[in-house]
């Protein structure tokens, strides 16, 4: 069975919906966003990650038409967005506060943009319900936005920037105010909804998790760059950065000097203790400074010496979160470097082996991690 | 409940005491048979009745009416505009001189302001009457509707803006549609506040005013420099009376409009 992945940024022939490029935006003497190149195609869920300040709402309200590039053009479909004010792009956005207008129903604010068209009356009707039923806010019609809850407050927002049936959808941290378990139903819902209409959303957010949940890429961004953009999961196997790799989900990192043997490389990285054995695609120079970042689920830690394990190391237990579906422990090193190594708890209660500090081996092979330049 | 002590009860005595007084013998002498103001010679509304057929008063409280509600409307949209300006263009050079420039007739002596007007008006070849007041009290009261405008823009959410512009209206429908419904409460109650300033000032119309205009105030003032009428205090205590219904619709109206809003609140946490 042949399986359609969609990764359009792979195909030379298709062309992007969305570029940058060498935009840069100066707020005064504040570089928010410095020189950036960067095309996003249509029907992509986009998403722009980054702590606060690194340019992410920067880019979006470029987007959106609110601020100008200092320098440097944005395309949207092949056109120069430098002279089109907000009103006249066909792009939409969903506001982080959703700023709905307080004075106007549920009902009402989803036909606002309609009606600013000059469309006729019916075909205003069928579009608004259409967008309540997608929604599942049909029974709330008539309600004003202070009469509904938070949740619901979030799909009118949602519904009135899709009633435009808009090319491009923004998203500026549209579940911030939600909490846990009603973002993780909506993450699912607002995926749904760019399936069924094609639009291509571009989202910004802070929230790692929501990122990887959604998105189709993800920009990690850092002070107004772009550190790597790809699929959530070669940003999480494959971070091209400590930055990145550090952002995005735990981490340990473990730093030295580079020795390459054959298609391996190993990490020196301190006294008395074996070198890392990693693999990795990229050459280094021999004592080139070299950091072998592993993921705390890639970690095994056993009471007994493993026996077929390419990297094992011997520390004892500093602490041990459990957290119900899975347990970490932190392991101190004799060189003080703490480890963390994650199990999964497939059993009830079962008898802890391992306790506070215990002495403990861990173990990982020589593909569980990657070896990082900076 | 906290006790209410003797204390408490002589403070608000007295302070209301201090307050009240005054006004309380004036709308107790409105009711005086007496010409004699001073001498109380039993209850009667005579005095209500003479108002009434007084010309004179009744043409000057129609000149006040006339001035008020023009000058206040005036006041309110050019202090609209401005208060939007200054909070929402952002720092563009000079803002800080604009905005002081703006609130600066709030603390100018009533008399030097009254006085350049009175100078422009005859500089510029003006002939005093109704039209000099509206102007003169439209320079006044506009500085009083941006602030109280200005304030509530400050809070006001300018994504609600950006919304409105992203969904397709020009920056005119934007404060149109958006800005200009959700502000009105505050723009109407600087259109009050500009409608009361314009009612009782005495300083400026005076010195803008020509004979053929005489407002409320100034007829009172003139009247009472020919001795305290017992017509005078009928007047006065209709006035009293006028701007306590309205005070007191204004606050009524805002506290349910308050309470609603709660209600409506409550229900929306409720599950649907």
């Amino acid at each position: 069975m042949t399986q359609h992945v969609f990764a359009p940024w792979n195909d030379p022939g298709e062309k992007p919906l969305i570029q940058f490029r060498n935009v840069t935006k100066r707020f005064g003497d504040f570089t928010a966003i410095d020189d950036l190149t960067q095309d996003i195609y249509e029907k992509e869920f986009f998403a722009l990650l980054g702590p606060s300040g690194c340019g992410k709402t920067t880019m979006m309200r470029m987007l959106a038409g609110f601020e100008r590039p200092s320098s440097g053009q944005i395309f949207i479909a092949g056109q120069d967005m430098a002279r089109i004010p907000p009103n006249k792009r066909a792009v939409n956005m969903m506001f982080q506060s959703y700023a709905l207008f307080p004075h106007l129903s549920v009902w009402d604010n989803i036909a606002f943009g309609l009606k600013r068209e000059g469309k006729d009356k019916d075909i205003i009707a069928a579009r608004v319900e259409e967008m309540l039923r997608l929604t599942r806010l049909t029974k709330f019609a008539k309600r004003k936005p202070h009469q509904i809850s938070g949740g619901q407050r979030q799909r009118v927002a949602l519904a009135r920037s899709l009633a435009k049936a808009p090319k491009l959808l923004l998203l500026d941290e549209p579940l911030g105010a939600l909490d846990k378990k009603l973002r993780q139903d909506t993450q699912f819902e607002l995926m749904d909804i760019q399936e069924k209409t094609g639009t291509t959303f571009v989202i910004v957010t802070h929230d790692q998790e929501e990122a990887m949940t959604v998105a189709s890429r993800v920009a990690v961004m850092d002070e107004g760059r772009i550190i790597q953009v790809a699929t959530p999961a070669q940003i999480y196997e494959a971070p091209n950065s400590v930055y990145v790799a550090d952002f995005i989900g735990d981490v340990n990192i473990i730093s030295g000097r580079a020795k390459p043997t054959g298609d391996k490389v190993v990490t020196q990285w301190a006294e008395g203790q074996p070198d890392i054995i990693g693999t990795t695609t990229t050459e280094f120079d021999p004592g080139q400074e070299i950091h072998f970042a592993i993921r705390p689920e890639k970690v095994a830690i056993s009471t007994e010496e493993p026996q077929d394990a390419a990297n094992k190391l011997q520390g004892k237990v500093l602490d041990i979160a459990y957290l119900g579906n899975i347990s970490t422990y932190h392991v101190e090193l004799p060189t003080g470097h703490v480890i963390k190594a994650q199990t999964a708890n497939t059993r009830r209660l079962s008898r802890r082996q391992i306790t506070w500090e215990d002495p403990v081996w861990i173990s990982f092979t020589d593909t569980a991690g990657v070896l990082l330049e900076r | 409940m906290r006790q209410f002590s003797w204390f408490n009860a002589t403070a608000l005595t007295l302070g209301f005491a201090f307050l009240y007084i005054p006004m309380i013998i004036l709308v107790i002498y409105s009711f005086n048979a007496s010409k004699l103001v001073t001498v109380w010679a039993g209850f009667s509304t005579q005095w209500y009745g003479e108002l009434l057929r007084n010309e004179e008063f009744l043409n000057a409280a129609w000149v006040t009416i006339k001035v008020a509600v023009t000058s206040s409307t005036i006041a309110t949209v050019l202090g609209t505009m401005a208060a939007y300006v200054l909070v929402r263009a952002g720092r563009f050079s000079g803002r800080t001189l604009f905005s002081g420039m703006i609130y600066a007739p709030l603390v100018m002596p009533e008399v030097i302001t009254g006085l350049s007007l009175l100078l422009l008006f005859i500089g510029i070849g003006l002939d005093r009457g109704v039209l000099t007041i509206v102007l003169a009290h439209t320079t006044f009261s506009m500085c009083y509707v941006s602030v109280v405008v200005s304030s509530r823009l400050v809070s006001f959410d300018q994504s609600l803006e950006e919304a409105a512009l992203d969904l397709g209206c020009s920056p005119f429908d934007a404060f149109r549609l958006v800005t200009l419904p959700i502000i009105a409460p505050a723009v109407i109650s600087g259109w009050l506040l500009a409608f009361t300033l314009s009612l009782d000032d005495l300083v400026i119309a005076s010195f803008t005013t020509g004979p053929s205009a005489t407002t409320l105030p100034i007829k009172i003032f003139s009247a009472v420099r020919l001795g305290v009428s017992p017509e005078i205090n009928a007047l006065s205590t209709i006035m009293i009376a006028i701007v306590t219904i309205g005070v007191i619709t204004a606050s009524l109206v805002t506290k349910q409009a308050a309470m609603r809003q709660a209600r409506d609140e409550r229900m929306a946490e409720r599950p649907a």
